[in-house]
């Protein structure tokens, strides 16, 4: 067996005259280090295009969403996705959810983590490469860098050139585009807090809100930064993802995978050249130069990696140059690893208790929401006692308690309601303006909170000390009733 | 000075101390760090230009902008009330009626109103109108001046024996004090009047003594309070015949306010507030749970001196 030197940190140029050297491999990490520029190789194949598809597709999803348009009745934004700070309501096409019910938001937070967990089970870290916002941007931020200063052998060469007018333009080039794509985003996220035409035309007529130009100018700046300049470091410092997902991914979850038990023992060669005795790994270095990770994923599993699969690509394209197998580095298991080692075949597991679990949590999360959503109360009473004073002594004896009463109607119309009163023993409600033939009626405005003021006379008998009592508000067409639970209040005589 | 050591694994120079073999790096303090403190620096001076800084004697630094915290509440506060200010008017020149039917013009009257009274009246009358004793209870429906919107803007405009020319004036002897009634008489009308509250059941009144002070209650009391009782929001004269009571409803705070007269007194806010005010302050108490509708519009017709015994001593009908 010829010894494996796994990695050569030391820069070198390899037969396709490239200097591709993993910089962020354990071997290269120091404490005390700079960072080291990387400069991804453009691959192509299929997981390059997979990646340009998800990019469109959800910088689409981000860009347009505030612009789709929604009829939502007079005197509100008909916007479908709203997240209105100001009304206090969020709109989600045909869900309209008040501050009090954020549990949705948390609902939805805990399906997304679910998918997350589910979907490392299953194809390990799919989010970190494919659809992260770090990932999206960063590989946008790339795109432009190679569309201006050509691809990695290129730009390598610009980075190392001596200062000029050319070099100056590009770069100046370069920096303007990722400012305007930077912008570009903090100008698309505060659309969803505001009607997106009128807010488009405010900022360009300079009428907007400061906060709307603050919040415009961080995103700028975040977005500047983390896909421009910082990149890979924000997945390998920053997030905490990747020290998670060690324990979302067990030996069956796919991943991007060095086929260790076919690529070694690893050599150049020669065309015409016989495999006998030697792997399929000609140590091109290929993988490591389209990484943008800057890792050898021949070292196999590690931190830095957010399976983006490129280097499947690369290899993919080599291995056809060569003429043998492609998938030398594809997704795959650790469990599949140590099986070919044993000289048994392949097994992908999909099904596994794990998955089972994560699945059945999400199906049981999404049906509670659809649940709550369905069955989603449009009327709500608060009812809010008057401490000060605690009580009234009427001149004949009796006793009045002071309410104010927060009647929620959730409909996009007025409501007729009518309040009463129960649980106690003679007492009767007072509310000189509402009282119509008897009944106490108040009329709730359409989506919103509307209070009123109730007194509650009890007689004097009633004893000292706190009762319970209830109040309902009844729909006087449609029969929905809402109930608070409050006390009542009354002291010893004087 | 000699060379400095190196620390072999970060490169860095170190200070040279040493404590029990380890040793304190020098490092260098970061480039970001550095440029934003002198940064910092920078800005500091150029606000020193710009804005109000230093103190001088007695004075400070004014600042090239003219900066001055002062003038902005003052323009703020003057914007606020030019803002309200249209609110206020239509306030001022509203009927109840118009109020009633304007939800908008409530809203405004109940959080104009309460701001007031939290700043002027709460200090007496208690949050909410709680009310303490000697200071009437705002919030129920005993009135000693009147509950109606009307009535209460108008004693709020005049005061309670206050300076206002047109102030609300009444005045109750100090019976045991001024030694108009002797104590033993002071007693006796001290249970007449227990006898003839709703308080009767808790206090047990001594019949005897209730009887003799029937005749003394008639000759001295009724003029204002009414053959029954009843008060006369006329002349200030609050109810007797409920269980309500000013200055303390036990025996002995009964029997103190026959002997002192005691009388509260409430400024006059007309030269304090404008109309509008004045109406939302209105419009709060009235809200507050014991609120009269207004009388019909009537002559108001000045009490005869001879009180009548007369069963509807209240001018405004009962709340219910």
């Amino acid at each position: 067996m010829t010894k494996v030197t796994l990695i050569d940190t030391n820069a070198r140029a390899d037969e396709h005259g490239i200097d591709a050297r993993a910089v962020n491999s354990k071997e290269a990490r120091a404490l005390y280090k700079k960072r080291e520029q990387i400069y991804p190789k453009l691959a192509h194949g299929f997981f390059r295009n997979l990646k340009w598809a998800a990019m469109v597709v959800l910088l689409g999803i981000y860009y347009i969403t505030p612009w789709l348009r929604w009829d939502r009745g007079d005197g509100r934004v008909d916007q479908a996705v709203l997240v209105d700070f100001e009304g206090r309501r969020f709109y989600f096409f045909f869900i309209e959810l008040w501050p009090q019910e954020v549990y949705y938001i948390t609902g939805l937070l805990i399906l997304a983590s679910f998918a997350i967990f589910l979907s490392s089970a299953l194809f390990g870290r799919v989010w970190c490469g494919y659809a992260c916002p770090q990932t999206v941007w960063t590989d946008l931020y790339i795109y432009v860098e190679r569309a201006i200063e050509g691809d990695r052998n290129a730009r390598m060469k610009l980075d190392k050139a001596p200062w000029s007018v050319a070099k100056a333009t590009k770069k100046v080039s370069k920096h303007a585009i990722w400012i305007l794509i930077a912008a570009a985003t903090g100008g698309a996220w505060v659309f969803y807090f505001a009607d997106a035409p009128t807010l488009f035309r405010d900022i360009f007529t300079g009428q907007a809100d400061p906060v709307v130009y603050l919040l415009i100018g961080v995103l700028t700046f975040t977005t500047y930064a983390l896909a421009g300049t910082m990149r890979e470091q924000v997945c390998t410092y920053m997030c905490p993802w990747p020290r998670i997902q060690a324990a979302m991914i067990d030996k069956d979850a796919l991943s991007v995978t060095y086929r260790v038990d076919r690529g070694e023992p690893r050599g150049p060669h020669k065309k015409g050249e016989s495999w006998e005795g030697r792997g399929d790994c000609i140590d091109c270095r290929q993988c490591v130069a389209v990484c943008p990770q800057g890792i050898d994923i021949r070292d196999g599993d590690q931190l830095e990696c957010i399976n983006c699969a490129l280097c499947i690509d690369a290899c993919d394209e080599i291995m056809k140059k060569v003429d043998r197998p492609t998938g030398l580095i594809a997704y795959d298991s650790y469990a599949n690893l140590d099986r070919r080692q044993q000289g048994k075949s392949s097994r992908y597991k999909l099904i596994r208790p794990r998955t089972i679990l994560y699945g059945t949590l999400m199906a049981l999360v999404a049906a509670f929401m659809i649940y709550g959503l369905a069955t989603r109360q449009t009327l709500d009473l608060n009812v809010i006692r008057d401490r000060s004073p605690p009580f009234v002594r009427l001149a004949d004896g009796s006793i009045r308690n002071d309410y104010a009463l927060k009647l929620i109607n959730m409909t996009d119309r007025a409501r007729r309601l009518q309040i009463e009163v129960e649980g106690l023993t003679g007492a009767y409600l007072l509310a000189p303006a509402l009282e119509i033939e008897g009944d106490v009626i108040a009329e709730a405005h359409a989506d919103s909170v509307t209070n009123v003021r109730i007194h509650v006379v009890a007689p004097s008998n009633i004893g000292a000390g706190s009762h319970d009592l209830r109040f309902n508000i009844r729909d006087t067409e449609s029969g929905e009733v809402a109930t608070s639970e409050s006390a009542f209040l009354a002291g010893s005589p004087p | 000075m000699a060379e400095r050591e190196r620390d072999s694994v970060s490169g860095t120079e170190t200070t040279g101390h040493e404590w029990d073999g380890v040793k304190e790096l020098d490092t260098p303090l970061p480039r970001w760090w550095l440029y934003i403190f002198y940064a910092s620096i920078l800005a500091a001076v150029i606000y020193w230009v710009l804005m109000p800084a230093w103190p001088i004697g007695n004075g400070y630094t004014k600042g090239i902008l003219g900066f001055s915290d002062r003038n902005n509440v003052a323009a703020d506060v003057g914007a606020l009330r030019s803002a309200r200010a249209p609110m206020y008017e239509r306030l001022a020149n509203a009927s109840t009626a118009e109020i009633a039917a304007d939800p908008e013009l409530q809203e405004f009257a109940r959080a104009a109103g309460e701001s007031v009274f939290g700043d002027y009246c709460r200090t007496c009358h208690g949050a909410g109108g709680a009310g303490a004793p000697g200071y009437p209870v705002l919030a129920d429906d005993v009135w000693i001046w009147g509950g109606s919107l009307a009535d209460i803007e108008h004693t709020l405009r005049v005061g309670v024996r206050a300076e206002h020319p047109e102030t609300r004036m009444s005045m109750m002897p100090a019976f045991g004090r001024d030694r108009l009634l002797t104590a033993q008489e002071i007693g006796d009308v001290t249970e007449y009047a227990i006898s003839i509250s709703t308080g009767r059941e808790r206090l047990n009144p001594d019949r005897a003594a209730a009887a003799r002070g029937a005749a003394i209650y008639q000759a001295q009391c009724a003029v204002c309070h009414g053959a029954t009782g009843a008060g006369d929001r006329t002349v200030g004269a609050p109810s007797l015949n409920d269980d309500l009571w000013l200055y303390g409803g036990s025996r002995e705070e009964i029997r103190r306010q026959v002997e002192l007269g005691r009388a509260g007194v409430m400024p006059s806010w007309e030269h304090r507030f404008d109309a509008g005010t004045l109406r939302a302050l209105a419009y709060y108490v009235h809200e507050m749970g014991g609120g009269e509708p207004d009388p019909p519009p009537a002559p108001v017709t000045t009490p005869t001196a001879a009180p009548e015994p007369t069963q509807n001593g209240q001018p405004s009908a009962p709340l219910r």
